[in-house]
């Protein structure tokens, strides 16, 4: 059984997405899970800055060399920040997704959204479930 | 319907691969990742299980006659020991799919053919074999592994009871490997040097691990599918069910030094003679982007701005750093230099036709 990395102080997604949070802005990526399971990334594209992103909404497209797959956004607000490096450097989501393959900063517009992202626990069971069949 | 699953399942289970669905099988796709498996066959060797694919055999008096109908390559001129590429077309002169033609012996043949055609295939040659043949489907019992890459004939040597680099390309000879009987086939799916190695089915394991064992000091890696179509591609060797099809003419996907002309006599040969006269409405090309994005089967092909065809293939090219595709466009818009949009989801990415092969070997 592969091993995944899922670091405790972030916040998931059940689409494999992680969010750090501070106060009210949250940068996201796509989790240890999700890079193993794409393979080599070929391609990312990202929204501009100042763009606005809705929860549950794709955002942008991760591509690997078998693969296109949407990117969904865990929280509705506006881009303030995106990783401009993975344009020409796509291959940092699999080297080191939760710091160089982080993808972008979001001004939250509603906190308490915040809330309904899993905690590391819990994103862990959601892995292993889909893991063991 | 459950999955089949070659003899060296387990291997790949051990091995680490991720296994998909493909063609019914379920087959590795990559074991440590795509990128690096097609680079390993590029500069040293891969070690690909293929053993999905069909193995059927025809013989007796009435073999040579049989297949000079079934295929379009010539086969009363192929030596024993040699191999062709061919196609099995229908009659209305598309392709039921593509094969290699082994000549095992003067009255004795073997035709390597698509997993996913198995079944259509062997219906197609039984149904036109006619009198004097005698046809058996050994898919099932057949192990078939591509050691592929410019040190794959180094990595076969010390295991092989015949010398490798002595055996010409779409050539074979029958020997042992691992001390385990295998026809030794120097041919491939991938543009690179390689060997395609027939095994009985409980052989497979056992010469898979010996390979690898051998060639690890080369930089031999097992290589899954992923690899096996990018790499494919590079080469620009079409793939049935995304360049060929039932309805695809040979000359179309510009097969023609495949296909016997002016003879006649195989089936289809009327209908792709009359097809070629009429004039072909489309022209298999390749193209590379020169924009972001991947080209991917079903995109749009535009020109000034308007549909002209389809992509059949499309993935970023490892040697070359780019995006690379096949795809079918008028014949006049065929022509290296031409410049063409690939339709990627919203947008039209900027893209050219160029000559294939991508890569000159």
């Amino acid at each position: 059984m592969a091993d995944y990395e899922i670091p405790a102080d972030l916040r998931y997604t059940r689409e494999d997405e992680w969010a750090r949070v501070e106060g009210e802005r949250v940068t996201i990526g796509v989790t240890d899970y999700a890079q193993q399971q794409l393979g080599d990334i070929v391609n990312v594209e990202l929204p501009a800055v100042g763009t606005a992103v809705e929860r549950g909404e794709p955002f942008g497209v991760i591509e690997s060399v078998k693969a296109v797959s949407d990117l969904y956004a865990p929280v509705t607000g506006e881009v303030v920040e995106a990783n401009a490096d993975l344009a020409n450097h796509p291959e940092h989501v699999n080297e080191d997704c939760y710091g160089d393959g982080w993808m972008l900063s979001i001004r939250v517009a509603d906190a308490a959204e915040i809330e309904t992202l899993i905690s590391a626990a819990e994103y862990r069971r959601h892995v292993e479930d889909r893991s063991t069949e | 319907m459950s999955l089949l699953r070659t003899p060296l399942f387990e291997l790949h289970r051990r091995l680490g691969a991720r296994l998909v669905p493909f063609a019914g099988f379920e087959m590795p796709v990559q074991y440590a990742g795509i990128l690096a498996e097609h680079a390993a066959v590029r500069s040293a060797a891969g070690l690909f299980d293929v053993s999905h694919m069909g193995q059927l055999h025809l013989r007796g008096p009435g073999a040579v006659a049989a297949l000079e109908r079934l295929v379009s390559c010539p086969v009363a001129s192929l030596k024993p020991g040699r191999v062709r590429y061919g196609l099995l077309c229908n009659e209305a002169g598309g392709i039921v799919d593509d094969v290699t033609v082994y000549r095992l012996a003067g009255d004795a043949f073997m035709l390597c053919v698509n997993a996913a055609n198995v079944e259509k295939d062997w219906r197609w040659v039984v149904r036109h074999a006619g009198d004097g043949v005698s046809a058996a489907d050994r898919s099932a019992e057949t192990a078939l592994l591509a050691l592929q890459g410019p040190a794959a004939a180094a990595v076969l040597a010390p295991l092989c009871d015949v010398e490798p680099a002595g055996v010409r390309r779409f050539a074979f000879v029958e020997g042992r490997v691992a001390g385990r009987p295998a026809l030794v086939s120097r041919t491939g799916y991938t543009g690179s040097d390689g060997f395609e190695l027939y095994l009985d089915a409980g052989a497979g394991e056992t010469v898979f691990e010996a390979l690898l064992e051998a060639g690890r000091p080369h930089g031999l890696v097992p290589a899954g599918l992923g690899a096996r179509d990018t790499l494919r591609l590079e080469a620009a060797l079409p793939l049935y069910g995304h360049e060929l099809d039932d309805t695809t003419s040979p000359l179309e996907a510009g097969l023609e030094r495949f296909v016997k002309r002016g003879a006649g006599g195989f089936l289809g040969a009327e209908a792709i003679e009359r097809r070629a006269a009429a004039g072909h409405p489309r022209a298999l090309a390749g193209f590379v982007l020169d924009g972001r994005g991947v080209a991917r089967a079903g995109h749009a092909i535009l020109h000034e701005g308007r549909p002209v065809g389809r992509v059949t293939s499309g993935a970023p090219s490892p040697t070359l750093g780019k995006p690379i595709g096949l795809g079918y466009v008028p014949p006049a818009l065929a022509t290296p230099g031409t410049l063409v949009e690939i339709g990627i989801r919203d947008r039209g990415v900027p893209a050219r036709i160029v000559r294939t092969p991508f890569l000159s070997s």
